[in-house]
């Protein structure tokens, strides 16, 4: 069952316990710079996006890595291997979210990779901002969501949906 | 269908990979010009500094990928095209029949007409084997003359470097990396290398080499400003050029690099052409361009493959970018950083802090852009670009506070949902269609 992030913006405090929560699972130390979700503030109207990796059908990053170094798993989810990667940072300029970082005391990048399937972010989240959730199940709510924040309602698909090419692990 | 790709950079990689998804009954011959399996040039340096090894510079770990792929890999030169015959003949005096030809032989650095430039230890840091070259004469402590500070020659500067070199770089420009970033980037670069010991000579011209004095360095650099320098190493990376010196009188159509329409097919009939090699649409000024980058090579393999494969395929323009570590101090440049010809830029500097960061607006869309000391979520500066989202009230927002770039983009994308991040025109094959303009 594919399963995937579903994030509902308007319920978000900005408590930041999803950042602390992604750092510590990932780096071990609570050091929010680390997170790789990341809560945006919008200053003057106090709403707070939470924010990440989207896993994309395009995976933009991973078309650019020079050694092969991200790629997709079982599950559709792009994952950066350390092993391979040399730090050259052009993945993050080639994704067009910007959700893939460069982390300057390993040399090498981080993103989102649902921590292998069990999020740390969501299990953090105290307001159900961020769930994990069964695609199926989680499509409708998500399409809500969705469909709140877009100009036009009529999108079919929401952020977060593994594409049917996905999951063949071809990453395209 | 029989395929032959000339070529097994990255354009020629992705590209036979196309072609085996979407074709799978085909021939795929790809050809590399190296004794090597496929590798990255742009690894090169994280070998030079002993990041990776040699298999670390490699686009496929598996060395039965391109078996597995049924992709037959053989190595040669070209020796020829006959278009009209269809054949590619090889160095190796192998003939080989095609239906569709791929050219992606990349690019070759340029050699200044320096005085010298044969001498031992005078290296170009362009295949494998020139980082081999490389490590033989570069060690710790060796002085070391980096001729060019360009975009390559920068990251060529911190391989040498991190391997713990003396280094003197020499540019015949005012300043580094002059056609990547402006004045108040290429200044904090100098600083920051002066900073961190390396001499930094900008308007300067590399005059003569010849070979050091007895008990000396292996080669001695004369510079125009009358100065010379020993040298256990000379490396030279003052630009490069498309490699298609084999296409004369093979019918396909030469400028700078090869000619390409919009769907990378050459003048040649059942000819296309990716990467370094040819002269693509540059997205920010709709007008053919050599940009050299690892990106646009992947980009134009998949979209020249789909093409081949009669998969029609727009191309509508590769983004011009550019992301630089020069000893620890990270920058990057984006589209038309120079700035529209009718535009506005949003600007914040911190010379103190190496902090820089600078914004083009066409109208209320963001066309270029340009980053010191800034790696956070630069992607969005990509993502806004290429996308062209309107900024409406947000470009006056961000002329005042640059940095608030990233709440701009949210704000943004999400009146955009259903256009897709990247609109959906390049790159791949869709499996349905693309919504997530946001990410969320
Ligand atoms: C040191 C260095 C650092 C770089 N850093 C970056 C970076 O940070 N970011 C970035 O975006 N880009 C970078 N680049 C540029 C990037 O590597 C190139 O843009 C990319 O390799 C282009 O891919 P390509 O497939 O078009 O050509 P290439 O990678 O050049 O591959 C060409 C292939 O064609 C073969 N070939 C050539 N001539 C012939 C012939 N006559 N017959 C048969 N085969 C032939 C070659 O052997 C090779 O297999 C860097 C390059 C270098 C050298
Ligand atoms: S990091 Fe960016 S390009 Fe890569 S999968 Fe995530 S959203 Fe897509
Ligand atoms: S930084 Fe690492 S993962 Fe990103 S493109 Fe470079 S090698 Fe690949």
């Amino acid at each position: 069952m594919l399963k995937a992030l579903v994030i509902d913006a308007g319920k978000c405090t900005a408590c930041k316990q999803c950042e602390m929560a992604c750092s510590l699972e990932n780096e071990g130390e609570f050091n929010v710079a680390k997170s790789r979700i990341r809560v945006f503030d919008f200053h003057t109207e106090a709403r707070f996006v939470p924010y990440t990796c989207t896993q994309c059908a395009e995976a933009w990053c991973q078309q650019a890595c020079p050694v092969n170094a991200i790629t997709t798993d079982g599950m559709g989810v792009k994952v950066v291997h350390d092993n391979l990667c040399v730090g050259c940072k052009v993945c993050t300029i080639a994704c067009p979210f910007g959700t893939v970082n460069y982390n300057a005391s390993t040399g090498k990048v981080i993103k989102c990779d649902l921590c292998g399937g069990e999020p740390a972010c969501s299990d953090a989240c105290p307001t159900g901002a961020i769930t994990y959730q069964d695609v199926e199940q989680g499509g409708f709510d998500k399409m809500k969501v969705w469909a709140t924040q877009s100009a036009n309602a009529t999108t079919t698909e929401g952020p977060n949906t593994p594409k049917a090419g996905q999951a063949s692990g071809t990453g395209h | 269908m029989k395929y032959v790709i000339l070529g097994a950079g990255p354009a020629g990689v992705t590209a036979a990979e196309t072609l085996r998804n979407v074709d799978p009954t085909a021939t795929i011959t790809m050809i590399g010009g190296e004794p090597e399996p496929p590798y990255s040039r742009m690894a090169l340096p994280y070998l030079i500094y002993g990041k990776v090894g040699e298999d670390g510079t490699y686009l496929r770990q598996d060395p039965k990928h391109y078996d597995d792929q049924r992709i037959r890999y053989i190595q040669g030169r070209a020796g020829g095209i006959d278009s009209r015959a269809k054949k590619l003949s090889l160095s190796t005096g192998e003939v080989l029949d095609y239906d569709k030809l791929l050219i992606a032989t990349g690019a070759n650095p340029i050699m200044p007409p320096i005085p010298g430039s044969n001498l031992e230890g005078v290296e170009t840091c362009w295949t494998l084997e020139d980082a081999r070259q490389i490590l033989k004469y570069a060690d710790k402590d060796s002085p070391v003359v980096l001729v060019g500070a360009g975009f390559i020659g920068s990251i060529i500067l911190e391989a040498l470097y991190l391997r713990g070199c003396k280094i003197t770089v020499v540019e015949l420009a005012p300043r580094m990396v002059a056609r990547m970033m402006d004045e108040t980037a290429g200044g904090m670069l100098g600083r920051w290398c002066e900073s961190k010991g390396v001499k930094v000579l900008t308007n300067t011209r590399v005059d003569s080499l010849a070979k050091g004095e007895e008990g000396q360095p292996r080669l001695q650099v004369g510079f125009s400003n009358g100065e010379s320098a020993p040298a256990d190493l000379v490396v030279l990376a003052v630009g490069v050029r498309s490699n298609t010196g084999f296409l004369v009188g093979s019918g396909v159509k030469t400028n700078t690099g090869i000619v390409v329409d919009n769907y990378l097919q050459t003048t040649a009939p059942d000819i296309y052409a990716a990467g370094d090699c040819c002269e693509g649409i540059d997205i920010s000024t709709g007008k053919p361009d050599m940009l050299a980058i690892q990106p646009v090579a992947v980009e134009h393999g998949r979209i020249a493959a789909l093409n081949m494969a009669g998969h029609k395929h727009h191309h509508r323009g590769s983004l011009n970018m550019n992301v630089l570590d020069t000893m620890g101090l990270i920058s990057s440049s984006f589209g038309l950083w120079q700035g529209a010809q009718v535009g506005e830029t949003a600007k914040l500097v911190d010379e103190d802090n190496f902090k820089y960061m600078k914004l083009e607006f066409e109208g209320d869309k963001l066309v270029g852009a340009q980053c010191v000391g800034m790696t956070d979520h630069v992607g969005m500066l990509r993502g806004l670009i290429q996308t062209g989202f309107s900024l409406g009230e947000w470009k006056d927002k961000l002329l005042v506070s640059p940095e608030r770039l990233r709440e701009a983009y949210l704000a943004v994308a999400h009146a955009h949902p259903t256009t897709g991040p990247m609109a959906p025109h390049i790159n791949t094959p869709r499996v349905g269609n693309h919504a997530g303009a946001s990410g969320h």
